[in-house]
């Protein structure tokens, strides 16, 4: 059954090798739905408003921390619902305050006012919370393992991808039933037509940005359970999320989740076969769909130019 | 005339000013009349005006739009001239401040300490500046050095830009003009740094860089090192390993230097203990998930997987090896463990066998106390092995002083070679010295095991043995290190 | 106002970086400061040829400034060569690699191609990170230092002596920003305008915009790699971290912060940011915010930066 059985020859090694490929595949669904999580909410941002928020990471970070402080007084679900409205709530400060201005103007803008967010982000929750990792307190039967087998399969990473799949069903249900999701869909086409029809546009951005940052809060909180929580937590994750959009398409959601869920697999299965290519395979990955498809796998047209 | 809102009247006549707005502007075409939208004023109001006096309204309107296109640029409402001249008086005084600093006693003697204090090796960093601090605070009680009181100059080297770490360094020799120079945590910028010391002839220890090349293939007269060696490490604990744990071992080794010498030191050791390498992965520092690494590792089907990753990627490899229920069926060990890392992981991940280069909880060894509620005064927290290593490379600076009566850098790299610390800096069962021909500090090495928790609160660590330095270390010639002195 | 007009402005700047080293010293710097302040100029400028002359956003060009540095590292370590080689030689991997990506890339714009620079200067880091034993790995290549360059006439020892090695790095530095001036006078430069101004425009003048954009890629990386080998060569050491997208982020907010729309600008904003960098970094922990706050108030405050501020109040 599993390794420990005594294996004889290239009969067992050859399972055990499918095996190996296989609980790879499905470990890399789940961390790619958790980089689906994060490159949704970056996805969205970018379409409506045109701003590549470099500072998600530090949006993330922050989430986690949030959730970190709260979870002593209200537990570990409450910290989960409340902290990313909170992030959220911190997004739409920082968007009314530094990136309303800067709609309208060249996009380097955009990107080097997050960048510089993203500096004083981390710096900041290294100021407040040290610069040591804190132990992040999880349900402890969360923790353990579901089957003997599939150990990768523990109840935290299931309970992730539950979560996962509720915020991205629930990202495309209100973007597909709501009022605020069509605008939201019409705005990303042709801002200015919308703008033209009575919407307050302004508070759209506002809105669409709140629900980016949501995300981005949401994946903190889950990321605090799964990784350790440091200052640094949101540096290493914000490049897939960038692979996933570039990968997955400009302008379309649906593509940067199956960008999201193929990092994920990519990633994965580089691990059991080049394994020094690990990090690297996913930029070939990016590389080879920009070569066959430039505008990305579900990329829309004319966002190229 | 209709009595259509005045702002669309001036909108045609004013069409260029329009142009450079932003079409974002909220255009509510069935909104309130009543509202006051971006023209400045009521639409109530300018109908009024426009009735009266149309000219007069229609200019004052303009004024009004100029006014707020050039508002719209910047915001804040501060005046952009403010800012800038406010700005440049500030950058004036920054760089006329090397005039304005508090003159410093002309005659202190200056330890430069090179460390990162931002990034990834924040937490060992400022560890090791706190065990610094400590000690120049009881050299200057003593006297100081050579009868000059002391002084540190710390700058931050940042976890991982060599460039950085390079230019720090030679900030601190060229213009602080430091006597001695300390740093740093992370091995390649140690080398990096020993470089630019030994270019400029400054005396230079290292407190927690582990890579053997500093004290090996890379050493030189005036670079001194503290922490152990990988070789050390893995000697030290290769046969606690193997005892308790089995022969084939799968390693998880971080893909730098010091992962790899620890991985040829444990796979020497264990090797001659009898024990295999069955398998292993490489993994770059900042990993954040090892689900992979810990499915091929299970699939090896080893005895031991041995984790010789640091900081924060040891937790995180930790913490998920232990939510997989790995440790039922397999093993959890490694080489070099941290207190900082013991600390972050959650109690049920406290588990394995390791080895410490320094514990504070050493019953029945002298002065020990003693150090430890001093750190725990500073910190809040018992001293972990880097308080002990950045104490003990500043004392090392006073000492060395006060033996070669110079503080010329041959004079003093002369006078420590063999050099035993006095037993209340080296806080250990036994003795503690630089080795000459190496400069490679000597100490003691603790192997134990990770617990839960102890019988005192943050004893997270139980020793069950512990190794002298000189037995971990081998003979000289297996260092590798020619040393060649100035002539 | 682009390359070089202003015979006043070129001057002052000569003779500032002519003297850098002594009235550097005199305020309290070192002569490695002024050598990082020149390279890191010739790296903004480089960039500011595809950013503000072309108006093509690359937040990647790190990679190229790496490729550079890595592959003078290389040749002084593995084969022994002296200072020029070393410099062509990672010249020559960094223009050919930017070569490649730029054809690529060549047909994106805006956010999309920004964010692609980033990513594919990711590849370069992480290949940097793991061909260990050609790299060095995340330790960096280490273990070899700048040689002194033999003239045949005459040696220049630059190892040993700061300031030798600040005037060399200077006449690089000299060189390449005559030929970046010389081709941005040029109808080829002028073009490059155009499609900065109006690409739409200038596609229908019949500029060949994709071949354009491309050579100026090519050129710019070009002249950044110069700047990296001789990065390389001030610390005698190279690692990844040259190659990481922070660097790049770092080269744009000196362009910005200095006046993209100017020649000189970017060198400005480079000794700023440098100096500031180094000054900050030495008297608080929490540098990083104050770093970030930089980026932010430039973005919201000076967007045009210090030249295209002071230009335009001298108009006004």
């Amino acid at each position: 059954m599993l390794a420990r059985v005594a294996d004889g020859g290239a009969g067992g090694e050859a399972w055990r090798m499918s095996q190996v490929v296989l609980f790879n595949v499905f470990n890399g669904l789940i961390v790619g739905a958790f980089y689906a999580l994060m490159a949704l909410g970056l996805s969205l941002i970018l379409n409506l408003s045109g701003v590549i928020n470099f500072a998600h990471g530090g949006f993330l970070a922050l989430g986690a921390y949030l959730a970190y402080t709260l979870i002593p007084y209200i537990g570990f679900w409450g910290a989960l619902i409340v902290a990313p409205p909170l992030t959220a709530l911190l997004g739409l400060i920082v968007e009314r305050l530094l990136i309303r201005p800067l709609y309208g103007q060249d996009p380097l803008y955009g990107l080097l006012l997050t960048f510089g967010l993203a500096y004083i982000f981390e710096d900041v929750t290294r100021m407040i919370w040290g610069a040591q990792s804190v132990p992040f307190q999880v349900p402890g039967w969360l923790m353990t393992s579901l089957s003997s087998q599939y150990f990768f399969l523990t109840g935290y990473r299931v309970f992730m991808m539950i979560i996962v799949a509720a915020a991205v069903g629930g990202l495309f249900a209100v973007l597909k039933y709501t009022r605020l999701g069509m605008r939201i869909r019409a705005g990303t086409r042709d801002l200015d037509t919308v703008s033209t029809l009575g919407v307050n546009v302004r508070v759209l951005r506002s809105l669409n940005f709140g629900i980016g940052i949501y995300m981005a809060g949401l994946a903190g909180v889950l990321a605090a359970g799964l990784l350790g929580l440091s200052p640094t937590i949101g540096a290493n994750l914000i490049m897939p999320s960038f692979v996933a959009i570039i990968v997955g398409g400009l302008g379309s959601l649906l593509g940067t989740l199956i960008g999201g869920l193929m990092i994920g697999v990519v990633s994965g299965l580089a691990a059991v076969y080049f394994p020094s290519a690990t990090e690297a395979v996913i930029y070939v990955m990016m590389g080879l769909v920009l070569l066959v498809r430039p505008r990305g796998l579900l990329g829309e047209e004319g966002r190229v130019h | 005339m209709a009595l259509t809102p005045t702002c669309r009247i001036n909108r045609h006549a004013n069409k260029e000013l329009v142009q450079e707005v932003p079409p974002i502007h909220a255009v509510r075409l069935d909104g309130p009349s009543r509202t006051s939208t971006k023209c400045g004023a009521t639409n109530k109001q300018r109908i009024h005006r426009l009735a009266r006096a149309p000219r007069a309204a229609a200019e004052q309107t303009i004024r009004t739009r100029e006014r707020n296109l050039r508002k719209s640029h910047w915001r804040a409402g501060i005046d952009r001239r403010t800012l800038v001249k406010s700005g440049a008086a500030l950058a004036a005084v920054q760089f006329a401040s090397p005039f304005v600093i508090p003159a410093r006693a002309a005659d202190a003697v200056k330890i430069g300490l090179d460390n990162p204090l931002t990034g990834t090796y924040a937490a060992p960093g400022k560890n090791e500046l706190v065990g610094c601090q400590m000690a120049l605070d009881e050299i200057n009680g003593k006297g100081g050095i050579l009868g000059r009181q002391a002084e540190l100059v710390v700058e931050d080297s940042t976890s991982g830009d060599a460039g950085v770490a390079v230019q720090k360094a030679r900030k601190l020799i060229d213009s602080d003009k430091v006597n001695f120079l300390l740093g740093n945590v992370n091995s390649a910028l140690s080398l990096a740094m020993a470089q630019v010391s030994n270019e400029k002839g400054v005396l230079h220890i290292v407190p927690g860089g582990h890579t053997d090349a500093v004290t090996g293939s890379s050493c030189h007269w005036n670079v001194f090192r503290v922490c152990n060696t990988t070789q050390m490490e893995a000697n030290a604990v290769a046969s606690a390993l193997v005892k308790e744990y089995g022969k084939k071992v799968y390693y998880i080794t971080p893909d730098y230097a010091y992962g790899h010498t620890l991985e040829s030191g444990l796979v020497k050791a264990i090797g001659a203990l009898g024990g295999e390498k069955v398998g292993g992965d490489l993994t770059p520092l900042g990993t954040v998930d090892f689900s992979s690494y810990l499915i091929k590792a299970q699939a090896a089907n080893p005895d031991v997987i041995l984790f010789l990753i640091q900081g924060d990627d040891m937790v995180n490899a930790l913490k998920q090896a232990v939510q997989f229920g790995l440790d039922k069926k397999v093993h959890l060990a490694g080489a070099q463990q941290e207190l900082e890392a013991l600390e972050g992981l959650p109690p049920e991940a406290r588990i394995g066998t390791w080895v410490m280069e320094w514990y504070w909880n050493q019953p029945g060894v002298p002065h020990v106390a003693e150090f430890v509620e001093a750190i725990k005064k500073r910190t809040g927290r018992p001293p972990t092995a880097r308080n002990w290593f950045g104490y003990v490379s500043t004392w090392t600076c006073a000492l060395g002083a006060e033996k070669a009566k110079s503080l010329k850098a041959v004079d003093m790299a002369k006078a420590l070679q063999d050099f035993h610390l006095p037993p209340e800096i080296a806080l250990g069962p036994n003795p503690a010295f630089y080795r000459a021909g190496q400069n490679q500090l000597l100490a003691t090495l603790f192997v134990g095991n990770a617990q839960a928790k102890g019988s005192v609160p943050d004893d997270l660590f139980k020793v069950t043995k512990t190794v002298s330095g000189v037995e971990a270390a081998g003979p000289l010639e297996e260092s590798g290190c020619k040393m060649t002195w100035p002539t | 106002m682009s390359a070089a007009r202003a015979p006043a402005l070129n001057a002052a700047v000569c003779l500032l970086l002519l003297f850098m080293p002594f009235w550097m010293s005199a305020i309290g710097g070192y002569t490695e400061l002024a050598t990082r302040i020149v390279v890191m100029g010739l790296a903004a400028m480089s960039l500011n040829f595809l950013l503000g002359f072309t108006g093509v956003l690359s937040f990647g060009h790190a990679a190229y400034f790496g490729l550079g540095a890595y592959g003078a590292a290389m040749a002084i370590k593995y084969l022994d060569a002296g200072t020029i080689p070393a410099i062509g030689l990672g010249v020559v991997i960094a223009t050919i690699a930017a070569m490649i990506i730029g054809a690529l890339i060549v047909r994106l714009r805006g956010v999309y191609f920004a964010m692609v620079t980033i990513a594919f200067g990711q590849v370069f880091y992480f290949i940097a990170f793991r061909w260990n034993a050609v790299t060095g790995g995340d330790d960096g290549l280490t273990g070899w230092h700048r040689l002194p360059i033999d003239f045949g006439f005459a040696r220049l020892e630059i190892f040993n002596n700061d300031k030798a090695f600040y005037y060399f790095a200077l006449a690089i530095f000299a060189i390449c920003v005559g030929a970046m001036a010389k081709l941005l006078d040029s109808p080829f430069g002028r073009s490059l305008v155009a499609i900065r101004e109006n690409e739409r425009r200038a596609r229908f003048l019949g500029v060949p915009i994709e071949w354009h954009v491309w050579l100026s890629f090519v050129i710019s990386c070009l002249f950044v790699s110069v700047a990296g080998a001789l990065y390389a060569l001030l610390n005698n050491f190279t690692d990844p971290r040259a190659l990481r997208f922070d660097l790049s982020g770092n080269f744009v907010i000196m362009a910005v912060l200095g006046g993209m729309r100017s020649f000189w600008g970017p060198l400005i904003g480079a000794a700023i940011f440098v100096a500031l960098q180094d000054y900050v970094s030495s008297h608080t922990q929490n540098w990083m915010s104050v770093i970030g706050l930089v980026f932010v108030l430039v973005v919201r405050f000076f967007p045009r930066g210090v030249l295209g501020m002071l230009r335009s109040g001298a108009k006004a």
